[in-house]
């Protein structure tokens, strides 16, 4: 037949039921609105991150070290053509006299021009913090405790004048802004805190300004090994730009994820309704066959329907999420460092189209290629059917293009291929246990049907097996739909919940450190006086790796064939000594020694991870360089380290008896009864010890929720799209079904049924399709939070089971809601009127 | 000859048992006659129609259609042998809903890609069954020998070699039904057009030339009418 006349039966056939379809093309709309709105934001941040990563840097080449930089190293960088600058930035408390409060601050003492690129925004503009004295000081710190510019702030030994507010973290993602805001201060400034002491955690930078005909990559490439290899890091726009690409790849990644679900569930929605589209033309296909059209040109009037239909639908879809990335910024805001400027993306647009256009049409050729196969006989038997359960090969090779299809867009998205199997086989299962539900609900409920029951509970019951039921794609896009927005409430409120628990019952909360070995039993008696108990006092020494197995750190990073990994061999060791491991930590292999004798071999106990990462076993020997003296040492155990709790933790533990002469600083570690206490207890160490630094579990936690609200707002946000596209898929499902009990409807009316009847029926049977969609999909939601937790976060699972009943009754209720509501027109209208309107 | 039918059977096979619709049947159909299959509900008549049209698959024997076997043939194969050789007039007119009475009487044309005569003799047709003014409506705004009479229109649309007819007064009323018969003898006759009607209705298998009687799946007698 010629394409023309397909087209036109196509038109002619298709335009008295369009407006059936009209649910089934907004799913795919939104389903494509969510891909093209975050694919467009994700291209703009990049495009974003292409214009502005020179200004986000503030230099083409910047420094960085956790050690002052050693002279050599000075002369390397001199060597280049540039204008300099350096930083120190270090965590410490601050206080504020005027207002006599104490805040866990980053210091960063700059010296130089930095920025070179871009500028900190300040009020008043331009301050000038590093003359004499001055600070700048995080706005949001300043509201806090309401300080004023003139205000005083000290900072270890010295006071400092609040010179101006600081509105921007530079050149930062900084979600720990609330934990720990930045006071800038001259560098020169910084040795009257007398905060820099061994062991303080610092970072320390060096910015370049290069000219323009040096090339900071190529001078990178060339150095890079050797920097890293001494410890310190070398970062460039370029490398600036493909850390914050990564960075925000991850949130689009996760992002995309829920769009896709979105899409799949929306594609759910598109074959259920093509099925019922495609039932409800049955007589007309077979008339067509009768005819004389043969069965491909049969299904090709059809397909192409639904070909024109799912690419207007696409097209809109594009538009509309082309129109929703201009809100993204505003929901994303907390999380960009800078402002995004929202452009049409066409490659966003053309990846939705094509994406969504695919996916679609898969779906929507499951049913359609049974068109083939329906038999011109049913023209003379309207009871005939085609032989069930029969191999179609066509049909198997497109359940077989769609999961590949998926598979290909989340390697795309993840670029791992491990990552998008294990999604796609997720998927899949979770498919498998919902058709198998529906499958068995409908077995059982054949098998063992309450015949004794009364009229209306059987008439609803056995509408879950009757021919035309809708049982299985209600219970797939229901239980669908309900997983996704439970797992997302689970693990939420799970990450909460553990990091809650960390400060529960006898738990530690408030952690000390810094504190120099004269200042200790001061420290413990003024802890005493608060009525807090000291659960540890820990020394810790920090030291470098020498060597290990019989060769050194430098002929190790010059071996090629070495299995270590460099974040081991480089990481900057913080060692303690104890005669027993910490009551969190586990023994996996070897013994714990508690002390050793002058002259004994040094048998240490490792982190399991960190022994594992420098690919040491029990027995291997390692040298350490402890500030100049080298103290060679055996493995003497492995541990599991319990990383949940709020203690001390070491990947390195000595026995007594070898560092106790070494120079060493200590963390303290106790509980605070309330914030009233903790307030007074944080003053009074600040203003006696202010070199000591105090961390409270209640700043993180607030910290965390916030950043965690934050987030969940953003999924919150994406989540929307599934739930409603969830609720179109049910509208339309039960909207098509409706043509689908109709007639069984107005003949019950007929014979005398009353509208109260037709209702109750209705309302059992829907009643029961939402109840078991959503306790399915709650059980997967169950099982694939359970899996992330454990394997993935690494976190306890406990659930919390009231908001899972909220979801359980909502989603039942608007199901039985949605139900009755198609039901209205039957039990409204005359029967005859419906009947000639479906004839 | 146009029709052929060579100790055709049809059984339905279940899981314990089969069941014979059709048994050994026989007959042979010549150009221009026109024939009733009589027999009561489940004699096999209905079966032995779709067999004879290719809309169904006999489980033995052989039906030659307008020179083709039928057993040989694919489904679209045969698609196409209905398109060339056959009209269909059932029992529920089998309309399409969505196409107007015009649309339904150009259809077996058009499949044929002979759209230009198409909407010319579809309105002849349509005119010849009296309905001229009722061209644009749609089957639901029809009644159901209005509907009866566009479906004949459709079935004389392709000029069949045969025709073959489902109960086409079984949904009728009486008057209305021998408005249908007449139309159908008279464009059968004008067409030349070989006639097999499945029947119940003996006054109307009376109108044909020959008689075939099934019971339980066999043929128990064929007789030619006296006129």
């Amino acid at each position: 037949m010629k394409l023309g006349l397909l087209l036109k039966n196509a038109f002619r056939d298709s335009r008295r039921d369009r407006s059936k379809l009209v649910l089934f093309m907004s799913s795919i709309v939104l389903g494509v609105a969510a891909l093209v709105a975050i694919n467009s934001f994700n291209y703009n941040l990049v495009n974003d991150i292409d214009n502005q990563a020179k200004s986000l840097l503030g230099a083409d080449l910047v420094f960085e070290s956790n050690k002052p930089f050693q002279e050599d190293w000075i002369k390397v960088m001199d060597s280049i053509p540039a204008e300099k600058a350096s930083e120190v930035a270090l965590l410490s408390m601050a206080y504020l006299p005027q207002q006599s409060q104490s805040q866990f601050v980053r210091i960063k003492a700059l010296g130089g021009g930095f920025p070179f690129y871009g500028k900190l925004l300040t009020e008043p503009e331009n301050v000038d913090f590093q003359k004499e004295k001055t600070a700048l000081v995080d706005d949001g710190m300043m509201l806090q405790y309401s300080a004023e510019i003139g205000d005083s702030i000290k900072l270890g030994q010295e006071t400092f004048v609040i010179g101006g507010r600081l509105k921007n973290a530079f050149g930062s993602v900084d979600l720990g802004s609330g934990f720990a805001p930045t006071v800038y201060i001259g560098r020169e400034s910084l040795a009257a805190t007398e905060l820099i002491q061994p062991g303080s955690l610092v970072d320390y930078s060096i910015f370049l300004k290069t000219a323009d005909d040096f090339n900071p990559d190529e001078w990178r490439d060339s150095k890079r090994d050797d920097f890293r290899d001494n410890g310190m890091r070398i970062q460039t726009v370029e490398g600036q730009k493909e850390n914050l690409q990564q960075a925000f790849s991850s949130l689009n990644n996760f992002l995309n994820l829920i769009a896709l679900v979105s899409l799949l569930l929306a594609c759910i929605g598109v074959a259920s309704s093509v099925l019922i589209y495609v039932k409800n033309k049955v007589k007309s296909i077979a008339i067509f066959r009768c005819l004389g059209m043969n069965g491909n040109e049969a299904f090709l009037i059809y397909f192409i329907q639904i070909f024109v239909l799912s690419l207007v639908s696409v097209l809109i879809g594009a538009a509309i999420g082309s129109g929703i990335q201009m809100l993204l910024p505003i929901v994303f805001d907390s999380f960009l460092p800078y402002e995004v400027d929202m452009n049409m993306s066409w490659r966003a647009i053309g990846e939705g189209i094509l994406v969504g256009s695919v996916i679609t049409l898969l779906f929507a050729l499951v049913p359609l290629i049974r068109i083939r196969n329906i038999s011109p006989l049913r023209t003379l038997r309207s009871s005939y059917e085609e032989e069930q359960g029969k191999f179609d090969r066509l049909e198997w090779g497109i359940y077989a293009l769609i999961i590949l299809s998926i598979f290909g867009f989340l390697w795309s998205l993840t670029g791992n291929i491990k990552d998008a199997g294990m999604f796609t086989g997720g998927l899949l299962v979770a498919f498998g246990i919902l058709f198998g539900v529906a499958k068995l609900i409908t077995f059982i409920v054949r098998k063992f049907f309450p015949r004794n029951w009364n009229f209306i509970f059987r008439q609803g019951l056995s509408n879950l097996y009757r021919p035309n039921n809708q049982t299985r794609t209600l219970i797939v896009s229901i239980g669908l739909g309900t997983a996704i927005l439970t797992t997302l409430f689970i693990i939420q409120g799970l990450i909460l919940g553990n990091v809650g628990a960390m400060g529960a019952g006898n738990q530690a909360n408030t952690i000390l450190f810094g504190i120099e070995t004269k200042q200790k039993d001061e420290l413990a008696e003024i802890t005493r006086n608060y009525d807090m108990p000291l659960m540890q006092e820990t020394p810790i020494i920090t030291m470098d790796l020498y060597g290990w197995k019989g060769k050194t750190k430098q002929e190790w990073l010059a071996d090629t064939t070495r299995t270590a990994r460099r974040w081991a061999i480089n990481r900057e060791a913080r060692v303690s000594y104890a005669d027993s491991i910490s009551k969190n930590d586990k023994i996996i292999a070897g013994e714990y020694t508690s002390r050793v004798e002058p002259g004994d071999s040094v048998f240490v106990s490792l982190g399991e991870s960190w022994a594992r990462s420098l690919d040491v076993d029990l027995g291997d020997e390692i040298v350490w360089n402890v500030q100049g003296a080298l103290i060679k040492t055996y493995v003497g155990s492995l541990r599991e380290i319990n990383f949940r709790s709020m203690d001390t933790r070491f990947f390195i533990l000595f026995p007594l008896g070898v560092l106790e002469e070494a120079p060493q600083f200590h963390v303290l570690v106790t509980k605070t009864p309330d914030a009233e206490t903790t307030a007074a207890y944080r003053n009074e160490v600040v203003q006696k010890f202010p070199n000591v630094s105090i961390i409270d579990l209640g700043s993180i936690l607030v910290t965390l929720n916030d950043i965690l609200s934050k987030l969940s707002y953003a999924i919150q946000f994406m989540a929307g799209f599934s739930i409603l596209i969830g609720l179109i898929v049910l509208i339309s499902s039960l909207f098509l079904s409706k043509y689908q009990r109709i007639n069984e409807s107005v003949l019950m009316r007929t014979l005398g049924a009353v509208k109260k009847q037709i209702l109750r029926i209705n309302m059992v049977e829907y009643g029961l399709l939402g109840a078991l969609s959503s306790l399915t999909g709650i059980f997967i939601a169950l099982l694939s939070s359970f899996l992330l937790v454990k394997f993935v976060f690494e976190l306890e699972f406990a659930i919390s089971w009231l908001p899972i009943l909220v979801i359980f009754i909502l989603v039942t209720l608007i199901t039985i809601l949605i139900g009755l509501a198609n039901s209205r027109e039957v039990v409204n209208k005359p029967p005859l009127e419906i009947l000639r309107n479906n004839g | 000859m146009i029709l052929e039918v060579n100790d055709v059977s049809k059984v339905y096979k279940s899981v314990n048992r089969s069941l014979t619709v059709l048994d050994e049947v026989n007959f042979v159909v010549e150009k221009g006659e026109t024939v009733a299959i009589v027999g009561a509900s489940g004699s096999g008549k209905t079966t032995l129609l779709g067999l004879c049209a290719g809309l169904d698959v006999s489980s033995f024997g052989n039906i030659n259609l307008a020179g083709h076997n039928l057993n040989n043939k694919t489904e679209n194969e045969k698609a196409s042998i209905r398109n060339k050789h056959i009209g269909f007039i059932f029992q529920n007119f089998q309309l399409l809903p969505t196409l107007t009475a015009l649309e339904n009487v150009m259809l077996p044309l058009e499949l044929q890609d002979r759209a230009k005569e198409a909407g010319p003799k579809a309105k002849e047709l349509l005119e010849r069954v009296g309905l001229g003014d009722r061209m644009d409506h749609y089957p639901n705004q029809l009644s159901g020998g209005e509907q009866q009479r566009v479906s004949l229109a459709r079935a004389f649309s392709n000029t069949p070699e045969i025709l073959f007819a489902d109960e086409p007064t079984g949904n009728l009323d009486d008057e209305t039904s021998v408005v249908v018969e007449k139309l159908l003898f008279d464009l059968n006759k004008e067409h030349n057009t070989t006639l097999v009607i499945v029947t119940h209705d003996m006054e109307l298998a009376q109108k044909t030339s020959r008689i075939i009687r099934l019971k339980g799946g066999k043929i128990i007698s064929d007789e030619k009418v006296n006129a």
